[in-house]
């Protein structure tokens, strides 16, 4: 039942209809559930005992740090559908997803930066869990970048398929950095064994700005499938012209051809 | 309300994730929009009438 609901979904004419319908839900839904987050994190949220207003940079540092690395989980997955069953829709998945997972890595990165000066008195360290976000910012760049160079999408999609596999070890690595290593950046305090070290007050509007996100994230990704669908459909049609054009040209030559010969003969 | 001494960080934060993520939104809609005419072109020259 499950395989049967996943095929009928994945089929990208049913994807495009069902998509269609739910991304201006989606949208509308991402849009309050971050006023609501930026409502909590604004005017309920307290200063925090040690980094004061500052905490607050951390209510879109973290949702961010999330989507960078669920959006390359996300892509992993894609990139064993293509690899794998060679279906269309995760190749258009995996591509649609690498510019907004860039973007959020950006955003986690910079944030970042702009709090660890007033914290630890510096934009940067290559610390392990700082420097395995910048290499996964790299990654999801030479991805984009290998898009843009190989022109076939078939080929494109298989290349960028194996990449995508191998830059998946460093998903490991950023969570596990700072516990493997000792590092500035401070260890898990939401998803840890024995439960989370923020209080609720802080937790909760936290994990409500990263539903926000969330839902954002996944609304533009499907918003971007749809695009890339279309962005097919068109390089199709744009071939199947230069072809019908080359197939005209070719006959009118034929045709023309006699006499030209004739000219040729008679010159 | 009083963000203290490292207002300029937060508001800097703040507005570096409104540029980016504004510009994800704009991107995706200007980009979507030129895909639709596109087709629109060159269904209208191929005669592919499909949705």
């Amino acid at each position: 039942m499950w395989t049967a609901l996943w095929h009928r979904l994945a089929h990208p004419g049913h994807f495009l209809r069902w998509s269609g319908a739910a991304t201006p839900w989606l949208a509308g839904l991402s849009a309050l559930l971050l006023a609501a987050g930026l409502y909590l994190t604004w005017f309920v949220v307290p200063p925090d005992y040690q980094q004061g207003e500052t905490v607050r940079i951390m209510y879109i540092h973290v949702p961010a740090a999330w989507l960078g690395v669920f959006f390359y989980g996300a892509m992993s997955l894609s990139a064993i559908g293509t690899l794998v069953w060679r279906h269309p829709l995760a190749d258009v998945a995996q591509r649609a997803a690498a510019p907004i997972g860039a973007a959020f890595t950006l955003i986690c990165l910079v944030t970042g930066s702009l709090w660890g000066k007033p914290m630890w008195g510096t934009y940067w360290v290559w610390d392990a869990r700082l420097t395995s976000m910048l290499v996964l910012f790299l990654i999801y760049c030479g991805i984009i970048a290998l898009w843009r160079t190989i022109e076939d999408p078939n080929r494109a999609a298989r290349a960028i398929a194996i990449l995508t596999l191998v830059g998946a070890v460093n998903l490991p690595i950023i969570k596990f950095s700072v516990n493997w290593w000792s590092t500035l950046h401070q260890p898990a305090s939401i998803l840890r064994m024995g439960g989370s070290t923020i209080d609720p007050s802080m937790l909760y509007p936290l994990l409500e700005m990263i539903l926000a996100f969330t839902v954002l994230g996944v609304t533009l990704h499907l918003y971007s499938m749809r695009t890339e669908i279309l962005r097919r459909r068109v390089r199709v049609l744009t071939i199947r012209e230069a072809e019908r054009l080359d197939a005209g040209a070719a006959t009118a030559s034929i045709v023309t051809s006699p006499r030209a010969m004739t000219v040729g003969q008679g010159a | 309300m009083d963000l203290g001494s490292h207002a300029g960080f937060i508001v800097g934060a703040y507005a570096f994730t409104a540029l980016v993520i504004g510009g994800l939104v704009i991107g995706a809609l200007l980009d979507q929009r030129a895909q639709k005419r596109a087709l629109t072109a060159l269904r209208g020259e191929t005669g592919d009438s499909r949705s």
